[in-house]
């Protein structure tokens, strides 16, 4: 399969935008259905405990309230809870809503109202009575850590890699050892949309649900196996997703009441999340995390050690890749990384942008920082000292690895030969200045995929693939590789997805989209050349007769002979006499053998300046570069807005972003966005991306990577080492927040052990 | 699902207070409606106008997706009741085109990548839309502090700040 | 938010015999923090009195040379006045430095001074709080009191009152207008938020059946050397952990006259006379704003989350007084603290 230029790669503008910019894109709550009724979760006010009685009778008293549903009256549901998994779902046992009355975690949906109106199905849930017979909830993983163990069942086998060489004996033999505790908070996704699920009852008994969500086949299996439904009688969208990170990946419970209700009622019923109960779903879990570096003098690792502590709920061992990373990217004989999870009562943690990379990252590049200081190598010196292209865990060859341009390119753009070694070295005025920066690393992903395309005898093109778009421009580059493989204007092509009725794709996470689903498309688009080339040959003296598909391009609307384009013919022509549409369906899968022999990553160097005024500890971060190697780069303009908002994110990560526990009463206090602080306008100066070139020969026929979340991995580190530069300071536990610098200000040169 | 709801019943209703007849020109159009004092003017918007265009992230004024102008100026609709904006004139993300051309905020957040999810974008132009009016940011650090109000999960801010200035200065691309 | 009735009120007479009226009524002008605060049935009206029909949306120049601000003129057309900002640019700095500017559009002058705490715990109702249920306990003592008092706190109670806005009026000494069934009377900046001792749930000294009428700056202005500093968890919308209104007189490079108050660290704006007196007299400097900055402070106890506010207040009232000192004001848009 050849690609050309014609419609990948260009920085074209989403075509999903004039929807988005003049409030015609209809989210999963703005659906409308004759005699829709509204439902309001009652979330529990107690961490952990039962249920003993639920007192509705004022709620029910309230005009066009329909029903409450709670588990004392629920209609009979699946006991197993093998039923309610899904397809991201951690090992363990699914949270069951309304099934009894057990309460597992603080905001624990216990209720649902249903009532002609939003506003009074909201008054009547704050009506209902409830009496707890509570139970002390623990939530504070410091006192957790002597029960913390290895999960027995493994989300991933390749997260846990094992041991090489020896690693203690190399630390007690190097000269140079950093070994430094340190802590990432619990953080909380926080899409813009609120979850919500409109569940629209059909004459005939099925079920449309339109859902906040990155998987709607995903969802779509959930509420067959939870409902017992046929397959053929629910139908789940999403055809717009108002950002998720991660949060949309598994069903949330608004879709199982939503569900719930309209099926118990036989009605449209539609839930909405509060902002509030958006703090009772999936989140970044904490971590603990110890680092150990053993190096010579000159900055050559010789040993690594990671061990992280991450939270996860009473029921399921939720796990994340944090310390993969540290065995696999720079080359030392001795490295030994383990994970492990200690029980709280809390929800169920959930993959966020990034998933462990972005807390394990930061706690390596953290420590790489201090090894500069320690052995006094410039910290981007110390990284290309450590440079390899083989995936240290394994010993595979990486597939390819441009990190080294990243490096190069991100410190020319962001002129970081302008930086002084010493930390409290650089200053204006009365502000410290400081550079610092940190490495990117994130797994390439390709997972199996269908797709359809289907061509119309009028040239038109439609794509279909059950796929979401979440802000990532899923639309636009699907009709950018439609456009590309026939040679059509982007106009001409229509792409539908987030629908369970569609081919059946997997969710939209890992950064995997554009690879998986970008390559079903292109092979679905090439099961049409081939039928248009079939077509184009049959035609009387035909100037396409007997060539190769391979010896053809597809350009502005014709189908030429790549070595000779006098050889030529339109597509309308090829299209002439057709009066059906032509279809293509795949399922497209990754080469298993590709899989194994190599290893996969995307890869990035991020460089940041802080500025703080060290006597207020306000810090401010001023400028950053990423510079990401990612394969090839489908639609620039997209790709670099994925990065700015993922190092955005990696500003809210580093600066502010922090869900704190009253572990009094097991319950997350700041649940809303005056007090779980995201960046905002002010916070957010000047951001540099790069894409570096970079050829991917095998992982998929596109040769690109994913570039949702590497934007987010290594730059809270950056910010981090740029604030140690600056000030002299090692915060290690995120946020750094004014009271973390001013408590800890106190000039050192070198924080090293 | 096997089983059915026992159905619940229903004590003596109670009465909520009755609905207050109001209009108010939304986009040009005069709309009247009768809504109960608690619907705010987001949920007049969204549940009973049809007007989904206008968003809601969080219900508290602790977002800016809520945003919109009410007699030209940029506030946030769900802090508002609907019953206190009878007579007034209200401009939603639906009102900005104007005979099927775009606003130039429009054409220029689609020129410069200003959203991704697109769900804090209604909010973020018509906060534009009012920041312009207002005529009192000029540079960069303004135009950043005065559309601090409304926050992008995505993270799109430099790409909003750059159609912001692009059509502050004459130009949407 | 439960169901309540909506009624206008056409003149202050009748907001006054509407509220007389009905107990569980209130007054509603922006509607930015009651109607926040009724979605999360902290607060539960059972009648909404409007006020936005009133004619107090006026500024007006008084016989002794002070403005008078009527209460229900916008927050943001009060920080664009060009009366104010000429004048009182310190009062249009605290304002801009609060909020967004889609709040402050709809925020009224006398609803800023009634805003409510933003303490974690009197938003949440399935926590403890003396202010919110008086009896219940107080949440925050011994939880997350990063937001909340170091000063004038009480074992009941230790929220700090939220806005900016009235950190510099109580700096300027302006005057709070009422009116209320037994008549008019005017109440000093300083004795209208009070100190929450074991009546938390009570914030001011304003009674229940009182509407605000007007805000009065007395003529004295500051005009030249003033400065708000607000310091917070990020860079803009957000709630101030400290910031300091300051405002000097000063002539030849000595302080003539002195005022000070600070937002974030207590339940009222924080001010005190002995540590602006202490500075009439001195060379504007470091060391005579250090003292005052000991003595403003003095008593001042923290909790498990906010102990860093002392000395973060102590650098930000010595850093405001330098800016105000040198005539630099702190900007609200650019962030470089000058
Ligand atoms: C997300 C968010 C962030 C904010 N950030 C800041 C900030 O950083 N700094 C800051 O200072 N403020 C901030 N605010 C608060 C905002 O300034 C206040 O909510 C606003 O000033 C209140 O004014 P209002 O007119 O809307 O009051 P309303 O909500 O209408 O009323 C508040 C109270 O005052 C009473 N009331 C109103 N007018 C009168 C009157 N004339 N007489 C008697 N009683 C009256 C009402 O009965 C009610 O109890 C923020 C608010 C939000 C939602
Ligand atoms: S500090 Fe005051 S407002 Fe906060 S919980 Fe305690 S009593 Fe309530
Ligand atoms: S929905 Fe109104 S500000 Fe968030
Ligand atoms: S575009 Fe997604 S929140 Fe702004």
């Amino acid at each position: 399969m050849s690609v050309g230029t014609n419609g990948i790669g260009k920085p074209v503008s989403r075509i999903d935008g004039p929807a988005k910019v003049t409030g015609r894109a209809k989210y999963a709550a703005e659906f409308s259905a004759p005699d829709l009724a509204y439902g309001f979760v009652v979330s529990s006010a107690v961490a952990k405990g039962r249920i003993k009685s639920i007192d509705r009778s004022a709620a029910l008293a309230v005009p066009g309230v329909i029903e409450v549903f709670a588990h004392d009256n629920r209609p009979s549901l699946p006991s197993s809870h093998e039923k309610y998994t899904d397809q991201v779902a951690a090992p363990g046992s699914p949270f069951r809503p309304l099934y009894d009355g057990e309460i597992l975690f603080s905001g624990q949906p216990v209720a649902l109202v249903v009532a002609e109106e939003l506003e009074a199905a909201r008054f009547a849930a704050s009506l209902i009575d409830i009496n707890y017979e509570t139970q002390e909830a623990v939530t504070d993983l410091d006192t957790q850590i002597d029960k913390a163990f290895e999960p027995p069942e493994k989300r991933a086998p390749e997260w846990n890699p094992s041991p090489r060489g020896d690693v203690d004996s190399a630390l007690s033999r190097g000269p140079n050892l950093i070994r430094k505790e340190y802590r990432t908070p619990v953080e909380h996704h926080n899409p813009m949309e609120t979850f919500a699920s409109t569940a629209v009852w059909e004459n005939d008994g099925r079920l449309t649900v339109y859902d906040k969500t990155q998987g709607a086949p995903n969802c779509h299996e959930y509420l067959c196996n939870v409902f017992g439904l046929a397959k053929e009688k629910v139908r789940v969208l999403s055809p717009y997703v108002g950002g998720a990170f991660g949060a949309g990946l598994r069903p949330n419970y608004q879709l199982f009441m939503a569900a719930l209700a309209a099926i118990g009622l036989k009605r449209s019923v539609r839930v909405t999340l509060t902002r509030q109960q958006m703090f009772t779903l999936g989140y970044r879990p904490q971590t603990l995390q110890t680092l150990t570096l053993g190096a010579e003098n000159d900055g050559r690792l010789v040993a690594v050690k990671h061990d992280a502590i991450a939270n996860t709920s009473r029921f399921e061992d939720y796990q994340e890749p944090t310390v993969v990373w540290s065995g696999a990217l720079y080359p030392c004989d001795h490295s030994t990384v383990t994970s492990r999870l200690a029980r709280l009562d809390l929800f169920t943690p959930c993959d966020m942008r990034a998933p462990g990379g972005a807390v394990g990252m930061y706690a390596l590049e953290s420590a790489m920082d201090e090894l500069s200081y320690a052995v006094g190598v410039d910290p981007l010196e110390l990284r290309l000292k450590n440079y390899s292209e083989t995936d240290q865990n394994y010993g595979k060859p990486i597939s390819s690895k441009a990190l080294r341009d990243c490096y190069l390119q991100g410190a020319e753009r962001f002129g970081w030969s302008k930086r002084r070694p010493e930390p409290r070295s650089m200053r204006e005025a009365r502000e410290l200045i400081g550079y610092g920066m940190a490495t990117g690393i994130w797994e390439a992903f390709r997972v199996p995929t269908s797709a359809r395309a289907i061509l119309a005898p009028d040239g038109t093109l439609e794509i279909a693939c059950a796929t979401a778009d979440i802000g990532t421009g899923t639309y636009t580059i699907l009709a950018q590789i439609g456009a590309e493989m026939l040679g059509l204007p982007l106009d001409k092509v229509i792409v539908k997805i987030g629908d369970s009725d569609l081919p059946s794709a997997p969710v939209e996470g890992g950064s995997w989209t554009a690879a998986s689903a970008g390559s079903a498309v292109m092979e679905a688009c090439d099961g049409l050349r081939k039928e248009l080339l079939k077509r184009a040959g049959a035609v009387s003296n035909a100037p396409l007769r007997g060539v190769d598909l391979a010896d053809l391009t597809w350009v502005d609307g014709e189908i030429r002979m790549t070595s000779d384009p006098s050889r030529a013919m339109p597509l309308s022509e090829a299209l002439l006499g057709l009066n059906e549409p032509i279809t293509s369906e795949v399922s497209s899968t990754p080469d298993e053998r590709v899989l194994q022999d190599y290893s996969h990553y995307a890869h990035s160097a991020v460089f940041a300046e802080v500025r703080l005024d060290e006597e207020l500890g306000m810090l401010r971060v001023a400028r950053v570069v990423s510079a990401v190697a990612a394969g090839r780069i489908l639609n620039p303009k997209t790709a670099r807005s994925q990065i700015l908002g993922a190092v955005v994110g990696g500003i809210g990560m580093a600066l502010h972003e922090e869900t704190v526990i009253d572990h009094r009463y097991g319950r997350f206090m700041n649940h809303n966005l005056a007090e779980y602080h995201v960046p905002v306008h002010a916070d957010v100066h000047a951001i540099d991306v790069i894409f570096v070139d970079e050829q991917e020969p095998r992982l998929n026929p596109l040769g690109v990577k994913g570039v949702g979340e590497i934007g987010i991995v290594g730059t809270a580190a950056a910010i981090a080492n740029a604030v140690f530069h600056a000030t002299g300071v090692r915060v290690r536990d995120l946020p750094i927040t004014i009271d973390k610098l001013l408590a800890l200000r106190q000039p050192t040169n070198n924080h090293a052990a | 699902m096997q089983g059915r709801p026992q159905a619940t019943s229903h004590p003596p209703e109670r009465s909520l207070l009755p609905k207050l007849e109001i209009a108010f020109r939304v986009n040009g159009v005069e709309r009247r409606v009768a809504l109960r004092p608690w619907t705010t003017l987001l949920d007049a918007l969204r549940e009973h106008l049809d007007l989904t265009g206008t968003k809601k992230g969080c219900d508290h004024g602790q977002c800016g997706a809520c945003t919109v102008l009410i007699n030209g100026r940029r506030v946030l609709s769900c802090l508002t009741l609907a019953v206190m904006k009878d007579g007034a004139e209200i401009t939603t993300i639906e009102g900005l085109a104007q005979n099927g051309e775009l606003h130039p905020l429009q054409t220029a957040f689609i020129a410069h990548d200003g959203f991704q999810c697109g769900y804090c974008t209604p909010g973020q132009i018509c906060s534009a839309v009012g920041l312009i009016a207002e005529g009192r940011a000029k540079t960069s650090d303004e135009i950043r502090e005065s559309m601090s109000g409304n926050i992008c999960r995505c993270g799109c801010y430099p790409n909003i700040l750059a159609a912001i200035e692009a059509v502050m200065q004459g130009s949407e691309t | 938010m439960i169901d309540f009735d909506y009624v206008r009120a056409s003149d202050v007479g009748d907001a006054l015999s509407q509220i007389t009226k009905h107990q569980a009524a209130k007054f509603i002008a922006g509607g930015t923090n009651l109607i926040d605060l009724m979605k999360e049935n902290v607060e539960q009206p059972t009648r909404l009195i409007d006020i936005t029909g009133l004619p107090l949306n006026e500024i007006q120049e008084t016989q002794t040379g002070g403005l008078k601000i009527g209460a229900l003129v916008p927050n943001s057309d009060l920080a664009y006045d060009q009366r104010i900002t000429r004048r009182y640019p310190l009062l249009a700095s605290a304002i801009l430095a609060g909020a967004s500017p889609q709040l402050r559009n709809m925020a009224s002058t006398g609803g800023n001074l009634l805003q409510r705490t933003r303490c974690l715990y009197f938003y949440d109702t399935a926590t403890p709080c003396n202010k919110r249920r008086p009896g219940s306990g107080c949440g925050a003592a011994e939880g997350f009191n990063r937001m909340n008092a170091i000063l004038g706190w009480s074992e009941s109670c230790i929220a700090v009152h939220p806005s900016d806005m009235c950190v510099a009026l109580s700096a300027l000494e302006a005057v709070v207008h009422v009116a209320g069934p037994k008549g008019e009377r005017a109440i000093k900046s300083a004795d209208f938020h009070r100190l929450p001792g074991d009546t938390p749930e009570i914030d001011t000294n304003l009674a229940r059946d009182e509407i605000i009428t007007a805000i009065e700056l007395p003529s004295e202005d500051f005009s030249r050397n003033y400065s708000y500093l607000k310091i917070r968890d990020r860079l803009s919308y957000a709630f101030a952990l400290v910031s300091v209104a300051a405002a000097l007189k000063i002539e030849a490079g000595a302080i003539k006259s002195a005022r000070l108050a600070l937002g974030g660290v207590a339940h009222k704006p924080w001010r005190a006379p002995d540590a602006e007196q202490g500075l009439v007299g001195e060379q504007a400097g470091r060391k005579a704003f250090c003292e005052a900055a000991d003595i403003i402070l003095q008593g001042a106890v923290g909790f498990a989350h906010n102990r860093f506010k002392i000395e973060l207040a102590r650098r930000a009232i010595v850093r405001a007084l330098e800016q105000a000192a040198a005539g630099t004001p702190q900007s609200q848009s650019v962030k470089v603290i000058v």
